[in-house]
C-alpha cells in the first residue's frame, strides 16, 4: 500500500513537471490551482526563520492550510505518542499528514532529503538522532527556523541558528515482564544473575539502533566506564553473553507481548508505552531506570531545506513546541525538551509527569566528539563482544 | 521479503539445451531478439554496478582504496568469513539432504507423493524473511512451544547461534535443492543401471562410476544456488540473531541505514563488492565443471 501510494505520488510529480515544462511561459492553467496560489507565500515561508517573519502565527497557519499537506517520515505511531500527535495536528489545522516509512532510521531520513530534492514527496520535517542533526547541519540540509519558545530550550540542546533543536528524550530503562520474571532486575549488575538466562534483550543492534547504542553506553557507565570510555559497556555485554543471559532477538511490541523478550533494555518511554499497551492483555510490564547506569538522550527536530510544504513544516514545529505538543509527548512518556520550563510555569500536565519512571538527579549528555569516538569503538568491537 | 532465493531452476543445466544441433543462422537471428533483454539487463544491473564501483573506490570525495581495505579488516573481515562459512555449511548440508529426499521421491513411483513434495518444495523454497524467523522463534526460541514443552533449554538448545541459523536456512534450502535436483535424477536412465547390473556392477559401483559423475553438474549447480541464497539472506538473520552471528549482509545494513553510524556508506558498497567477488569465485568453480559433464543429461 505504501509503495503503490508513493508510486502514484511520484507519477503525479512527473506529470506536474511535464505539464509545467509544456506550458513553459507564465500561464500554466493545469498546475495553477495549487502551486500558483501558494507560490507567493511559499517563497516567503521557505525562507522564514520565525513566525514573525511571516507576520505572526495566524499568517503561518493560513499559509500552511493553503498548502494543505505535510510529509513526515520515520515516525512510528507507537513511539512517544506520535500516532496521536499526527492525528491532533491534522485535525486541528485541516492538514493532511502523509506519514512515510514509519519504521525507518535517521539515515533513511537524511537519504530522503538528499535524493528527493525538489520533489513533492520529499519529507518536510525530520526527527533525527543528535549525531545526524549535527552532520546534516554541517552539510547545510536544514532550513534554520526558530519556534516561538526557542529561547526556553536549554542551552546545549539547540543549534544557535535554529537548524535543529532537541525535541524529546528519555532514559535507558529496563523493562521486565513481572508475570514471567519473579524478581525484576533493578540495575545492570542484576542482569548478570543466573536466573535471567536467555532473557535480556535490546531494541535492536547497537551499531544500528540508537536505543541499543544508548543501552551499551548506560552499561558502560554502570560498569566503570565514562562518556570517554564505552569499552566497559562492550565488556558488560560480553559477560552477559558468556553468562548465557543475552537474548539477541530485537525486542518489539510483538516479542514483548508474547514473552520472547521478557527483559528488554530500551528507552523508558517505549517501555512505559508497552506497559499501557499490554496491560489489558495480561502482560505486567514493569519499567525501571537503573540507578547504576543512568543515560539520557534526546532526538532533534529539523526542517528540510527543500521542504515541499515549507509553511506546514514550520507550523508543525510550532505545534510540537507549543504546550499542547509538548504535553502530547509527555503523554507518550517521553520527556519533552521544554519540560523544565513548563514545570516551573505550571503548564506541564502534572498527572502525566507523575507517571514518568522515577529518576534521581539531572541528565548529563556526552559531547559530539565523545559520541563519535564511542561509535567507532562500538562498530569495531561489538561483533567480537557478543558473537560466538 | 528479502530472501531472494527465487530459484531460477531454469538457469541450471536441465535437459532442454538444444544448442548442440542448432544452426548458425538461427543463432545470429536469436541474438538480435535478445537485444531488449540485454538493454534491460545493462540498465538494471549495469547502472547499479557502476554506482557501486564508483562509491566503493571513493573515500572523502577522492578516489581511494581505503573502503576496500577497511572492508577486509577487523569486524568486517570476521563477518565476511562467518558469512562464507555459514553459506558453505548450508549449501553442502542442504545439497546432501535435498538430494536424498529427491531420490526417495523419484524412486518411490508414487505420483501423488511426488506431486505433493514438489508443490510443497516450491512453496517452502520461497518462504523466508521475517515471517520465517518468527515461525522459528515461536517454535524453538527461548520461550518457544517446543523449547518449553520438551525442556530443550536445559539441554543446552539455543536457536540464536550459528547452528540455529544453519537449521533455519536449511528450512528453505532443502526444498530448493529438491526442486533443482529432481529433473536431473529423472534424467538418469534406468537402462544405465540395468546395463551396469548386467555387467555385474554393485549399486555402489553404479553410483561411483555412473550416477554421481553424471549428476555432478546438477549437484554443483544446487550447491552454488544454495550458497548464493544463504550468502545473500538478510531479514531472517536480522530478526533472529542480530549480531550474535556476524554476517556481511547485516554489516552492510548497519553501515548503510541506521541511527548510529554516519559516513560508512561507501564501506557498505565495498562490502557489496567483496560479496560479488566471493559469488564470482564460487561461480568460477562451478561453470567449467558443469560444461564438462552436462552433455549426459540432455
Amino acid at each position: 500500500m505504501q509503495s503503490s501510494r508513493t508510486r502514484i505520488v511520484g507519477l503525479a510529480a512527473v506529470l506536474t513537471v511535464a505539464t509545467s515544462l509544456g506550458a513553459a511561459c507564465g500561464s500554466a492553467p493545469a498546475t495553477g490551482a495549487q502551486t500558483g496560489a501558494s507560490s507567493s507565500t511559499a517563497n516567503s515561508a521557505a525562507t522564514a526563520t520565525s513566525a514573525a517573519d511571516l507576520g505572526g502565527l495566524d499568517k503561518l497557519v493560513e499559509a500552511a492550510k493553503k498548502e494543505g499537506q505535510l510529509n513526515v517520515i520515520t515516525l512510528p505511531p507507537d513511539w512517544a505518542n506520535y500516532g496521536e500527535i499526527i492525528k491532533t495536528f491534522g485535525e486541528k489545522y485541516g492538514i493532511k499528514v502523509n506519514s512515510e516509512n514509519p519504521d525507518g532510521s535517521s539515515a533513511d531520513e537524511i537519504n530522503a532529503v538528499k535524493t528527493r530534492k525538489g520533489q513533492d514527496r520529499a519529507p518536510d520535517v525530520l526527527d533525527l538522532g543528535t549525531a545526524f542533526a549535527l552532520s546534516g547541519a554541517r552539510e547545510g540540509l536544514f532550513a534554520p527556523y526558530k519556534v516561538r519558545s526557542f529561547d526556553k530550550i536549554p542551552e546545549g540542546q539547540k543549534d544557535a541558528q535554529g537548524n535543529w533543536y532537541n525535541d524529546y528524550g528519555g532514559y535507558v530503562s529496563i523493562g521486565c515482564d513481572a508475570k514471567r520474571i519473579p524478581a525484576c532486575p533493578q540495575t545492570f549488575a542484576d542482569l548478570l544473575k543466573p536466573e535471567y538466562k536467555g532473557k535480556v534483550a535490546m531494541n535492536g543492534n547497537p551499531t544500528k539502533s540508537g536505543s541499543a547504542f544508548a543501552g551499551v553506553f548506560a552499561a558502560a557507565l554502570a560498569d566503570g566506564g565514562s562518556f570517554d570510555d564505552i569499552q566497559p559497556g562492550l565488556d558488560f555485554f560480553k559477560k552477559l553473553k558468556a553468562a548465557g543471559n543475552y537474548n539477541p532477538v530485537e525486542s518489539t511490541p510483538a516479542t514483548v507481548q508474547n514473552g520472547e523478550t521478557p527483559i528488554s533494555i530500551d528507552w523508558d518511554y517505549l517501555n512505559s508505552g508497552y506497559t499501557d499497551q499490554f496491560a489489558a492483555k495480561g502482560v505486567d510490564w514493569k519499567v525501571t531506570v537503573p540507578a547504576d547506569g543512568k543515560y539520557a538522550n534526546f532526538y532533534a527536530q529539523a526542517i528540510n531545506k527543500w521542504a515541499p510544504h515549507p509553511a506546514a513544516a514550520r507550523l508543525w514545529e510550532e505545534f510540537l513546541y507549543s504546550t499542547e505538543g509538548q504535553n502530547l509527548w509527555l503523554k507518550g512518556y517521553a520527556r519533552p525538551v521544554l519540560l523544565p520550563s513548563m514545570q516551573s510555569d505550571g503548564s506541564a500536565d502534572a498527572a502525566l509527569v507523575a507517571k514518568l519512571p522515577k529518576v534521581e538527579g539531572t541528565p548529563e549528555f556526552p559531547t559530539d566528539a565523545q559520541v563519535t569516538k564511542a561509535k567507532e569503538v562500538l562498530a569495531a568491537g561489538w561483533g567480537a563482544a557478543v558473537s560466538g | 521479503m528479502i530472501e531472494t532465493t527465487s530459484a531460477a531452476p531454469a538457469a541450471l543445466p536441465l535437459k532442454s539445451r538444444g544448442e548442440g544441433g542448432g544452426r548458425a543462422r538461427t543463432r545470429s537471428a536469436g541474438w538480435t531478439g535478445a537485444l531488449p533483454l540485454l538493454v534491460f539487463a545493462g540498465l538494471a544491473f549495469g547502472v547499479p554496478a557502476a554506482a557501486l564501483l564508483g562509491g566503493a573506490f571513493t573515500a572523502g570525495g577522492a578516489p581511494s582504496t581505503a573502503n576496500l581495505a577497511e572492508s577486509l579488516r577487523g569486524a568486517y573481515l570476521t563477518a565476511m568469513l562467518s558469512s562464507v562459512k555459514l553459506s558453505a555449511v548450508v549449501a553442502v548440508a542442504g545439497a546432501v539432504l535435498g538430494t536424498f529426499l529427491a531420490q526417495a521421491v523419484v524412486t518411490s513411483r508414487l505420483r501423488a507423493l511426488r506431486e505433493a513434495v514438489l508443490t510443497a518444495s516450491g512453496v517452502l523454497a520461497n518462504f523466508g524473511g521475517v515471517p520465517l524467523a518468527f515461525a522459528w522463534i515461536a517454535t524453538l526460541g527461548n520461550s518457544g512451544v517446543l523449547t518449553t514443552r520438551l525442556g530443550l533449554g536445559d539441554l543446552g538448545w539455543n536457536l540464536y547461534s550459528f547452528w540455529g541459523l544453519v537449521l533455519v536456512y536449511l528450512y528453505f534450502s532443502v526444498p530448493l535443492m529438491v526442486l533443482v535436483i529432481v529433473p536431473a535424477l529423472d534424467g538418469l536412465r534406468p537402462q544405465w543401471r540395468e546395463a551396469a547390473q548386467n555387467n555385474g556392477a554393485t549399486t555402489w559401483q553404479f553410483w561411483r562410476h555412473v550416477g554421481i559423475p553424471v549428476l555432478t553438474p546438477s549437484l554443483l549447480g544446487g550447491v552454488v544456488l544454495l550458497f548464493g541464497g544463504a550468502f545473500a539472506a538478510y531479514a531472517t538473520a536480522a530478526a533472529m540473531v542480530g549480531t550474535v552471528v556476524p554476517l556481511v549482509t547485516l554489516q552492510i545494513a548497519d553501515a548503510l541505514a541506521g541511527n548510529v553510524l554516519i559516513g560508512h556508506e561507501n564501506v557498505a558498497l565495498a562490502l557489496s563488492l567483496d560479496m560479488i567477488v566471493v559469488a564470482g569465485l564460487v561461480m568460477a568453480v562451478y561453470l567449467p565443471l558443469q560444461r564438462r559433464s552436462a552433455r549426459w543429461l540432455r
